[in-house]
């Protein structure tokens, strides 16, 4: 169904190609997992198979790429869309219409589809994709796994034979993925699709997958049945870890699987206790007490408690729009907060001047390069060091050790995610807050990325900092969080020890914690550490 | 009578026979009266939707269009040998601007001239106000002819990057407190602006390419004889619609008017149809033009067409005199006549409530 042969993708100014001398096929009806660390070339490769590389983004694309016996050289995408259907990172980016219905039939009344022929399909796939009550419904109101549904449905109208879709679920709540996860599914078993996934979050897909496409980042593409690939790959999933370790063959993807050969595994994790040391929390850094945040008639938060001491990362979880960002603006001080108090060191943040308050608490918003606007890495640090007050240097120390080897006058801009996450970090940090609230800071991260990510995190507890992350990333939590707050419809609805609230979670919990459940493991290197 | 968008088009027509009727006018009552009518409708009939909001910022830029004319008949006055109603002190110009002279005394009849002038332009700008807040642009841009097809998309993309804008000015303004940035003033331009517009120039790439794998801008082959035409077709025809207007406006020469405007049209419509066979596209459920369409165009140019006709009957009426000074007055013929326009209040469908509570 999609041919490379000897592909070669060069940018201009770019040192290496992003992708060299690519040949594989993905046959028809196969769910394809592309994966890699970031900056591999996982969106060039996408783009290359409808043709927006290098027809929209410009370089230079040596060899030849087939789509269902047509080649992208010669057809520009707009040519491909009968074939080839592409949702993007951000559905809303890509929405060109306002409600539901005129999406789904905006392909089609480009590609001339009779009328008659329009309605029919449009009712279908609503039907298909289980959006049918939300037809009326304006883009804008939608949650973000309806938008994403919405996303696949607009092109699926075109009676695609190939659909590729970059990072579908790497924004929604576990929930939301789930829905998005079986849509995709669907519609390989059912209308033999032909599915092409990048996701960063491969436990969610690889289970699914029939193929996995392997960037190591050298340009290159490793192919081949995702057991196969992942037994050696270096990015791999926590299942795949804990099925290397145990020495699992073949690796099993699914936690059905690896549950039915776990039994040994289990028995003998029996004798042990999990290592780790718990944490005695003193004093207080954060204390939030009945926090109400109103936006016009809704309530996004409803009266909050929220205590964290000295040392803590606490993860607050919940569904897409729970209020968890709502909460975190509001505690930071620079967001609305209709009641309650805040009270961090004996003073409310909110009734500081910005430049103290931010020494008071540092917030790392949703869209790091919010807070980015000049025109180097170094110009941004020496401007962090004069908001802070102080001595110049502070700030791209922080920077260098948080993500070293960042060159200084580099354009924020050109930054990968996982730098510009700790470009923004070192700028909050240099103000030395002592609680530090992140928003959604593992989206677009690798497990490297993660992995380093995580040893920050835990570094800036060690100095004693408070640090409260609002997140989606269940894996990323289990390896991090000492305690987890989840939050539904602005209310806490629970709050504990990672392990007890994880745990028993069908949503939240890891999928360590389900291969090992009923014993409270919650990641492999808990597991490692053990057995050794 | 159930509730759906009414045909945009049909806005628009209503909407520009209005603001026509408008033009003819410098009576006060008359131009009040427009508002007042299309005040009506916009308030019974506009949706719920972003745009429908729009009107009062027409309003306010209508107030300031009065304003505007006011102050400068003050500014540049002169003694025109009517009422004084009071005398500042003239500013003395160099001798090569003879003629004019600022501040200085300022009649009754200059300040009456200015505000009759601006009211007229603003009652104009009022109306096509209450077609952007009636009409969704979006479907308007639907029944664009095929000729016309690049610029729709210029202007949806505008449209739909545009209130994303609002939204990233006011998340980077927010985040810009993060990092005790200043939020005012011309020193926290570059940190607004800067991510903003990086944010823009992302966002309506990510949609020209969304748009462009979706299908958008494919295109029949057509011979550049051909395409030459198309061009010279659509630019001679809005050309002379152009010259038409202004002579139907002006109502002083008979074969710069109708005349023109008529031929202007025909050459513009067979340059768009020629065009459009270059678009192959088709419409997911056009909006039906129905009865009620028809009955609000009608109404639109009922009143507008009326108010010409009671202006052979007594032109006095339509430009109140300032020379001698009279108060303007309204009879009944150009009164009624206007009213009609209210109609579409009451006999358009409601529209649909946009936003179904989740």
């Amino acid at each position: 169904m999609i041919e490379f042969s000897h592909v070669t993708v060069t940018y201009p100014d770019a040192v290496r190609p992003a992708l060299s001398d690519v040949s594989l096929v993905v046959e028809e009806g196969e769910l394809c997992l592309v994966a890699g660390p970031t900056g591999a070339g996982k969106s060039t490769f996408l783009g290359a198979i409808n043709g927006l590389v290098p027809h929209f983004t410009g370089g230079r694309l040596a060899g030849r790429v087939l789509v269902d016996g047509v080649d992208t050289a010669s057809n520009p995408p707009r040519e491909l869309a009968s074939v080839v259907g592409v949702v993007g990172q951000d559905p809303l980016a890509g929405f060109v219409t306002d409600t539901v219905e005129e999406e789904l039939a905006y392909a089609m009344e480009q590609l001339a589809v009779p009328p008659d022929v329009m309605r029919k399909r449009v009712e279908e796939t609503l039907d298909l994709l289980g959006i049918a009550d939300l037809r009326h419904r304006p883009l804008r109101t939608l949650s973000g796994g309806q938008q994403q549904r919405v996303a696949i449905g607009s092109v699926l109208t075109a009676h695609p034979r190939v659909l590729v879709l970059d990072e579908p679920t790497s924004a929604l709540d576990p929930t939301a993925a789930e829905d998005v996860l079986a849509v995709i599914t669907r519609l390989v078993h059912d209308l033999g699709t032909t599915v092409v996934v990048a996701e960063h979050r491969m436990e969610r897909v690889a289970q699914y997958a029939d193929r996995l496409l392997y960037l190591p980042g050298d340009g290159s593409v490793r192919s081949g049945p995702p057991a196969e690939v992942l037994a050696t790959a270096e990015i791999a999933p926590p299942i795949v870890e804990l099925g290397r370790l145990a020495g699992w063959s073949p690796l099993p993807l699914s936690v059905r699987d690896a549950r039915r050969v776990a039994g040994p595994l289990r028995s003998r994790l029996q004798k042990l206790s999990v290592v780790g040391s718990t944490l005695s929390v003193t004093g207080q850094a954060l204390d939030v007490r009945e926090v109400v945040v109103r936006y016009g008639d809704v309530l996004a938060v409803r009266g909050v408690d929220l205590r964290v001491g000295p040392g803590e990362i606490v993860a607050l979880m919940g569904r897409n729009g729970s209020g968890k960002s709502s909460l975190l603006w509001a505690v930071q001080g620079s967001g609305p907060r209709s009641a309650g108090k805040v009270d961090v060191g004996g003073v409310d943040p909110a009734s500081l001047k910005p430049r103290v308050a931010r020494q008071r608490v540092g917030l790392v918003p949703q869209t790091p390069a919010d807070l980015l606007y000049l025109d180097s890495v170094d110009a941004e640090c020496a401007q962090a060091d004069v908001e802070s007050e102080v001595p110049a240097g502070t700030a791209r120390a922080l920077l260098d050790r948080l993500a070293p080897g960042i060159a200084g006058e580099a354009h924020p801009g050109d930054l990968s995610e996982g730098q510009r996450l700790a470009l923004v970090l070192a700028v909050q940090l240099a103000a030395a807050p002592p609680v530090v609230l992140l928003d959604e800071p593992t989206r677009g991260l690798d497990y490297h990325a993660k992995r380093r990510f995580a040893a920050i995190l835990r570094e800036l507890a060690s100095q004693g900092r408070a640090v409260v992350l609002a997140t989606h990333d269940v894996e990323f939590v289990a390896t991090v969080a000492h305690r987890v707050v989840v939050m539904a419809e602005g209310e806490i609805v629970a709050d504990g020890p990672t392990k007890e609230v994880i745990v028993a979670s069908p949503a939240f919990a890891p999928q360590v914690a389900k291969i090992l459940a009923p014993q409270p493991w919650l990641t492999v290197d808990e597991v490692a550490e053990a057995l050794t | 009578m159930g509730s759906r968008a009414l045909h945009p088009g049909a806005w628009w027509a209503w909407a520009l026979a209005l603001a026509v009727a408008a033009s003819r006018t410098t009576n006060p009552l008359l131009l009040g009266l427009i508002i007042a009518v299309a005040g009506v409708v916009v308030a019974n009939r506009r949706s719920d939707a972003p745009w429908a909001l729009a009107f009062r910022l027409y309003v306010y830029v209508g107030a300031l269009i009065v304003a505007s004319r006011v102050l400068f008949r003050i500014l540049i006055g002169g003694e025109d040998g009517g009422h004084v109603l009071f005398t500042l002190p003239r500013i003395p110009l160099p001798a090569f601007a003879a003629g004019v002279s600022l501040l200085g005394p300022t009649s009754a009849e200059e300040l009456l001239g200015g505000f009759y002038d601006g009211l007229r332009l603003a009652t104009m700008v009022i109306c096509v106000g209450a077609a952007n807040a009636l009409a969704n642009p979006k479907r308007l841009l639907k029944a664009v002819p095929g000729a016309l097809y690049e610029v729709g998309t210029a202007v949806t993309v505008a449209l739909t990057v545009a209130p994303q804008l609002v939204e990233s000015v006011q998340r980077v303004r927010r985040a810009r407190r993060l990092r005790a940035g200043r939020t005012r003033g011309l020193r926290a331009v570059k940190g607004i602006v800067v991510p903003v517009l990086e944010d823009a120039m992302d966002r309506s790439l990510r949609l020209a390419a969304a748009m462009d794998s979706r299908g958008y801008g494919r295109r029949a082959y057509l011979s550049s004889a051909l395409r030459a035409l198309i061009a010279g077709c659509v630019l001679a025809g809005l050309a002379g619609v152009c010259v038409g207007v202004y002579g139907v406006l002006d109502g002083t020469s008979s074969w710069l008017g109708v005349p023109m405007l008529a031929a202007g049209l025909g050459v513009a419509v067979v340059g768009f149809v020629l065009g459009g066979r270059r678009v192959r596209r088709t419409a997911y459920r056009p909006d039906p033009w129905r009865w009620p369409e028809t009955l609000v165009v009608v109404a639109g140019v009922g009143a507008c067409a009326l108010l010409f006709v009671s202006a052979r009957v007594d032109p006095a009426n339509l430009y109140p005199s300032l020379s001698p000074l009279r108060w303007p007055s309204l009879s009944p013929m150009p009164a009624l006549s206007l009213l009609i326009g209210a109609v579409p209040a009451f006999v358009a469908p409601r529209p649909p409530s946009a936003e179904v509570v989740r």
